[in-house]
C-alpha cells in the first residue's frame, strides 16, 4: 500500500509539471500554486516513507509501463525508505522556497523550469524505488537530463553552457559504467532485475569488476575526486533551489546506488573491497575542504564543500564494507549509521546554505564574496537561519554535523578489531585525516559566514539589500528545524535507521545506555553523548554570562564602531577578505593548487592584485584525456572527403567485401 | 542444352540485352542518350516481365510489365528529358576515370557477380534461374556508374538503373516481389526523381552548375 502511495506521489509530482506549461510565463501559478503544491507532496512522500521506515517491511509492485515484456519492477524497502525520506523531507523545505525564487527574466520561463524541476523530482523518487536495471538507468537519465536543464537554465551565458555540458558528459560516463556494471551482475542470466541480481552467483573477479564499475559510476554522479570536476562548475551555475537540491538529494542517489549494489546485490561483500571507497573518500574529503578553503565566489566554495562531505560518506561507505566483509556485523552497523546519519544531516544542511546563497544572489546580485559584508543587519532572517546551516556543517554540537562525524570517529576508533593487521595500522591514521577535514571545515563556515554577513558591507549598493520573502523564510526555517531536530534527538533518529542496518549488513546498532536522551552506540565502552544535556549547559553559561554583564558589570549596552582599535579611519576595504582568510591554507597546502598570481609593483599608482587557483587534475588528467579523443575524433574525420563518389565508392567496396564473405561462407 | 524451349531463348536474350545496355549506360557520356538507354533498358525488362508471365501464367506478372511500361518507359525518361531541357545539361564532363578503366572493371564485376550468383541459381527452382548472375551484374555495373559520375543527373540515371536491376533479380529469382512491395517501389523511384529533380534546381541555383565538386565546399573545414 506505501508503495502505492508512493508511486502515485510521483506521478502527481509530473502532472504538476506538467500543469506549470498551462501558464509558463505566470509566476503567480507556479511560484505561489505549483511549487507549494509540489512541496506538500514532499511532505507527504517523507509521511509514507516514515511509514515504511518504521515498519521495516518490503513491497513489490510491477507495473506493466515500458517495452513490451519488460515491466517496470518497483520495490519499497527499508533502503529506499530512508532516502525517500530524505527526498521527500528535504523538498519540501527547498520547493517553498524555490515557490518564491522563481521569477521571470532568468532565461527559462517559471512554467517550464516547474516543469524539469518536478520531473527531476519524480525521477529521483523513482531512482530509489526501482527494482530492475531498466528502469532504474531510464530513472537515472531523466534524472540527468532534467537536472541539466536546470543547470542550464541561464543559457545565455556561454560560461553556463559550458558548465552544463561538463556535467552532461561526466554524467554520461557514470552512466556508462552503470550499464557495464549491471551488465555484470546480471551473471549471465540475462535477467534484469534486482531480484535475480542477488541470487546470480559472480565470480570474485566478475564482482570484484562489478564493484569497481559501480565505484566509478557512482563516484562520478557523488563528486568523488578526481571524478568530482563537474561539481564545482555546475552548482554555481544553477539557480539555487536547483544547487540544493542536486547537492542535498541528487548526490544521495548515488549513495543510494553505491549502498544498493555494494551491500545489496553483490551480498556479502569482500573486505578489502572496502578500501577503495575508503581512500578515495579520505582524498577527497582533503581534497575538498582544501579547495573549499581558497575559493572566493560563495556557490564554488559550497560546491567543494559538498565534494568534501561526499568524501565523508564514502569513507563511512568503506568502513561499513570493510567491517562487514569481515564479519564484524555490529561495526558494520555502526560505521552504516553514520554515513545514512551524514547523509541526512548533508541534505538538510547543504540545501539550507545553498538556498541561504540564493538569498543572498537576489538581493545583492552579488556572488563574489569580495564584494558582500555585514548582511546580517539588512537580511536577519537569512543570517540567522543560515547561521544554524553554518555550525551544523562545521560540526558543532549540539546540532546535527557532529553526531554523524562523531559516529564516524566511533567507528575508526573500534578498527582495532579488524583481523587484518595491517589494515589496523593505516586506518587510524585515515581518522587523524576525517577530524582534519572536518577541523578545516570549520575554518571554511567562519569563512563563509563572516565574509557575507559579518563585518562592514563591501560595497555600496549592499545597502539595498532586502530580506527573503515568506514562503522563503518557511522554506529555510524548515531546513533549520530539520538540523536542530537531527541534532537533538539522534537516538529516535538512529532507531529508525534500525531496520536499514539490519536490512544491509544483518545487525542493528545496539543502546548501551537505558536513558532516552543518552546517545551511547558502542557496548562495553564508556562513550556516550546527550544533545539535550551539552545544549541546557551551553544555554545556561550564556544565560549566566548575560546575566553576570546585564547585572553586576556595567548593567548597559554600549554601540561603538567595531574593530577600528581606537584608532578610527577605518574602511570596509580595509577588512579580511576571501582571498585573505584562505591564504594560510594556500601556503600550507601549495602542492594541491595550480596557482596564478598578479602582483602590482611597487610604483604602481592603481595597483591590482589578481590571484586564480585552479585544479591541477585539469591539466594532468582531463587535459590528456580531452587531447586524446580530439585526435581519434579527427583521425575519423580524415575519411570525410566531402565528395559523393568517394562515399559511394565506400558503400560499393563494403558492399563488395560483405558478398565476398558471404560467398567464402 | 542445345534444345531451349523458345521462351527460355527469348528470355536469356533479354538478359543479356539488359547486360549490354548496363555497359552503354556505363560507357556513355550524353545524358540524353543515357536517358534513351533507360528508356530502352525499361522496355527489354518490361518485356522479359511479359514473357515470363506469359510462360508461368502468373498474373500479377501482367500488372507488373504494364507498371514498367508506364513508369519506366514513358513516365520517367518523359520527367528526365524535361528535367535536362530546363537544366540544359546534355553532356557529362569527363568522367572521373577514362571510360576504358571503367570497362575493365565492369568486366571484372561482372565476372564477380557470377560467381556470387551460383550458389543461389543451385538453390533457385524457377525458369529464370541461369540470369540471376545478369542482375546482379546490373545492380553493380549501376552502382559503379554512380561512382564515376560527376553530374548529378547521371547518377540519378545510376540509381534509377539499379532499381531496373534490383526488379529484374527478383523476377529471376523468384518470380517477382508481392505486389505490395513492387508498387511500394514504383511510387518509391517517381517520388525520387521528383524530389531529386527539385534537389537539382537548387543545386544550380546555388552554385550554378550540377558539378558535384561544388558539394565539397561543405564540408567542415579543420
Amino acid at each position: 500500500m506505501l508503495l502505492v502511495g508512493c508511486v502515485a506521489l510521483l506521478l502527481s509530482w509530473t502532472a504538476i509539471g506538467f500543469a506549470g506549461l498551462v501558464r509558463p510565463r505566470s509566476v503567480l501559478l507556479t511560484g505561489r500554486v505549483l511549487f507549494p503544491l509540489g512541496a506538500l507532496l514532499g511532505l507527504a512522500l517523507a509521511a509514507l516513507a516514515g511509514a515504511s521506515l518504521l515498519g521495516g517491511g518490503v513491497e513489490r509492485l510491477i507495473l506493466p509501463i515500458g517495452l513490451p515484456n519488460l515491466p517496470m519492477h518497483l520495490r519499497l524497502d527499508p533502503l529506499s525508505s530512508i532516502f525517500l525520506l530524505l527526498l521527500g523531507a528535504s523538498s519540501f523545505g527547498i520547493s517553498l522556497f524555490a515557490g518564491g525564487y522563481f521569477r521571470v527574466g532568468e532565461g527559462t520561463a517559471p512554467g517550464l523550469l516547474c516543469l524539469q524541476y518536478h520531473l527531476f523530482l519524480a525521477s529521483m523518487g523513482l531512482v530509489l524505488i526501482a527494482n530492475d536495471a531498466y528502469s532504474f538507468l531510464v530513472a537515472w537519465e531523466v534524472m540527468a537530463l532534467s537536472s541539466y536543464f536546470l543547470v542550464t537554465t541561464q543559457h545565455r551565458i556561454p560560461e553556463i553552457r559550458r558548465a552544463g555540458l561538463i556535467y552532461l558528459v561526466m554524467a554520461h560516463v557514470g552512466a556508462l559504467c552503470l550499464l557495464l556494471c549491471f551488465g555484470v551482475l546480471q551473471g549471465g542470466s540475462w535477467l534484469f532485475t534486482f531480484h535475480a541480481m542477488r541470487a546470480a552467483h559472480l565470480s570474485l573477479g566478475w564482482a570484484t569488476a562489478a564493484f569497481g564499475l559501480a565505484l566509478v559510476g557512482f563516484g562520478a554522479k557523488a563528486g568523488l575526486v578526481p571524478l568530482h570536476i563537474w561539481l564545482p562548475e555546475a552548482h554555481p551555475a544553477a539557480p539555487s533551489p536547483v544547487s540544493a537540491l542536486m547537492s542535498g538529494v541528487m548526490l544521495k542517489t548515488a549513495v543510494y546506488g553505491m549502498l544498493r549494489v555494494g551491500l545489496d546485490l553483490l551480498g556479502r561483500p569482500v573486505w578489502w573491497w572496502g578500501l577503495a571507497p575508503l581512500v578515495l573518500g579520505l582524498f577527497t574529503i582533503i581534497y575538498g575542504v582544501l579547495f573549499a578553503a581558497v575559493q572566493t565566489d560563495m556557490k564554488r566554495l559550497l560546491a567543494y564543500s559538498s565534494v568534501e562531505n561526499v568524501g565523508i560518506v564514502f569513507t563511512g561507505i568503506g568502513l561499513t564494507i570493510i567491517f562487514a566483509g569481515s564479519g564484524l556485523k555490529v561495526l558494520a552497523a555502526l560505521a552504516l549509521l553514520a554515513t545514512l546519519y551524514h547523509c541526512l544531516n548533508h541534505a538538510f544542511m547543504k540545501s539550507l546554505l545553498f538556498l541561504g546563497t540564493g538569498a543572498v544572489l537576489h538581493a545583492t546580485k552579488e556572488r563574489n564574496l569580495g564584494r558582500l559584508g555585514g548582511l546580517i543587519h539588512r537580511m536577519p532572517w537569512v543570517a540567522w537561519l543560515t547561521l544554524i546551516g553554518v555550525l551544523a556543517i562545521a560540526g558543532l554540537p549540539p546540532l546535527n554535523g557532529f553526531v554523524s562525524e562523531w559516529l564516524m570517529l566511533q567507528a575508526f576508533l573500534f578498527t582495532g578489531r579488524l583481523p587484518h593487521a595491517f589494515v589496523n595500522l593505516l586506518i587510524p591514521m585515515g581518522m587523524a585525516l576525517v577530524v582534519l577535514g572536518t577541523a578545516l571545515a570549520g575554518y571554511v563556515m567562519v569563512k563563509f559566514y563572516g565574509v557575507i554577513f559579518l563585518g562592514q558591507p563591501r560595497e555600496a549598493s549592499l545597502a539595498h539589500a532586502h530580506d527573503c520573502g515568506w514562503l522563503e523564510r518557511i522554506g529555510l526555517s524548515w531546513l533549520a528545524l530539520g538540523c536542530v531536530a537531527l541534532g537533538l534527538f539522534p537516538l529516535q533518529v538512529i532507531r529508525a535507521l534500525g531496520s536499514v542496518t539490519h536490512q544491509l549488513v544483518g545487525a542493528v546498532v545496539p543502546q548501551a545506555s537505558s536513558a532516552w536522551w543518552l546517545l551511547a552506540p558502542v557496548p562495553g565502552r564508556s562513550v556516550s553523548y546527550g544533545p539535550l544535556v551539552f545544549l541546557m549547559a551551553t544555554l545556561a553559561v550564556v544565560l549566566m554570562t548575560v546575566l553576570a554583564v546585564r547585572l553586576a558589570y556595567h548593567q548597559r549596552v554600549r554601540r561603538g564602531p567595531a574593530w577600528d582599535c581606537g584608532a578610527g579611519g577605518l574602511t570596509a576595504r580595509m577588512q579580511d577578505t576571501a582571498e585573505g582568510f584562505g591564504q594560510p591554507i594556500r601556503n600550507l597546502f601549495q602542492p594541491f593548487f595550480e596557482i596564478e598570481r598578479e602582483l602590482p609593483e611597487p610604483a604602481d599608482l592603481a595597483p591590482r592584485y589578481r590571484i586564480v587557483v585552479r585544479e591541477r587534475i585539469w591539466r594532468l588528467l582531463y587535459a590528456p584525456l580531452v587531447g586524446a579523443v580530439e585526435g581519434l575524433a579527427n583521425a575519423a574525420a580524415r575519411i570525410q572527403r566531402g565528395r559523393i563518389s568517394v562515399y559511394l565508392l565506400y558503400s560499393f567496396v563494403t558492399l563488395l567485401v560483405l558478398l565476398a564473405v558471404a560467398l567464402l561462407r | 542444352m542445345a534444345h531451349l524451349p523458345l521462351g527460355q531463348q527469348l528470355l536469356d536474350s533479354c538478359a543479356a540485352l539488359l547486360l549490354l545496355l548496363s555497359f552503354a549506360m556505363l560507357s556513355q557520356r550524353r545524358v540524353v542518350t543515357l536517358v534513351n538507354l533507360y528508356a530502352v533498358q525499361g522496355a527489354v525488362l518490361a518485356a522479359a516481365t511479359l514473357l515470363l508471365a506469359w510462360r508461368t501464367g502468373e498474373t500479377h506478372l501482367y500488372i507488373s510489365a504494364a507498371l514498367t511500361v508506364g513508369l519506366k518507359v514513358v513516365l520517367l525518361p518523359w520527367l528526365l528529358y524535361r528535367l535536362i531541357r530546363k537544366l540544359e545539361v546534355y553532356r557529362d564532363t569527363e568522367p572521373l576515370f577514362n571510360v576504358s578503366g571503367t570497362m575493365l572493371v565492369g568486366l571484372v564485376i561482372v565476372v564477380f557477380a557470377f560467381s556470387l550468383a551460383q550458389p543461389i541459381t543451385r538453390l533457385a527452382s524457377t525458369a529464370t534461374r541461369s540470369s540471376i548472375g545478369i542482375a546482379i551484374a546490373v545492380v553493380l555495373l549501376s552502382f559503379l556508374m554512380m561512382i564515376t559520375r560527376r553530374k548529378a543527373i547521371s547518377q540519378v540515371m545510376g540509381f534509377l538503373s539499379m532499381e531496373n536491376g534490383v526488379l529484374f533479380g527478383a523476377m529471376s529469382a523468384s518470380y517477382g516481389m508481392p505486389m505490395v512491395v513492387e508498387l511500394g517501389i514504383a511510387l518509391d523511384v517517381l517520388v525520387a526523381v521528383l524530389v531529386l529533380g527539385v534537389f537539382f534546381f537548387q543545386i544550380r541555383e546555388r552554385f550554378d552548375s550540377l558539378d558535384l565538386h561544388h558539394l565539397e565546399s561543405l564540408k567542415e573545414r579543420e
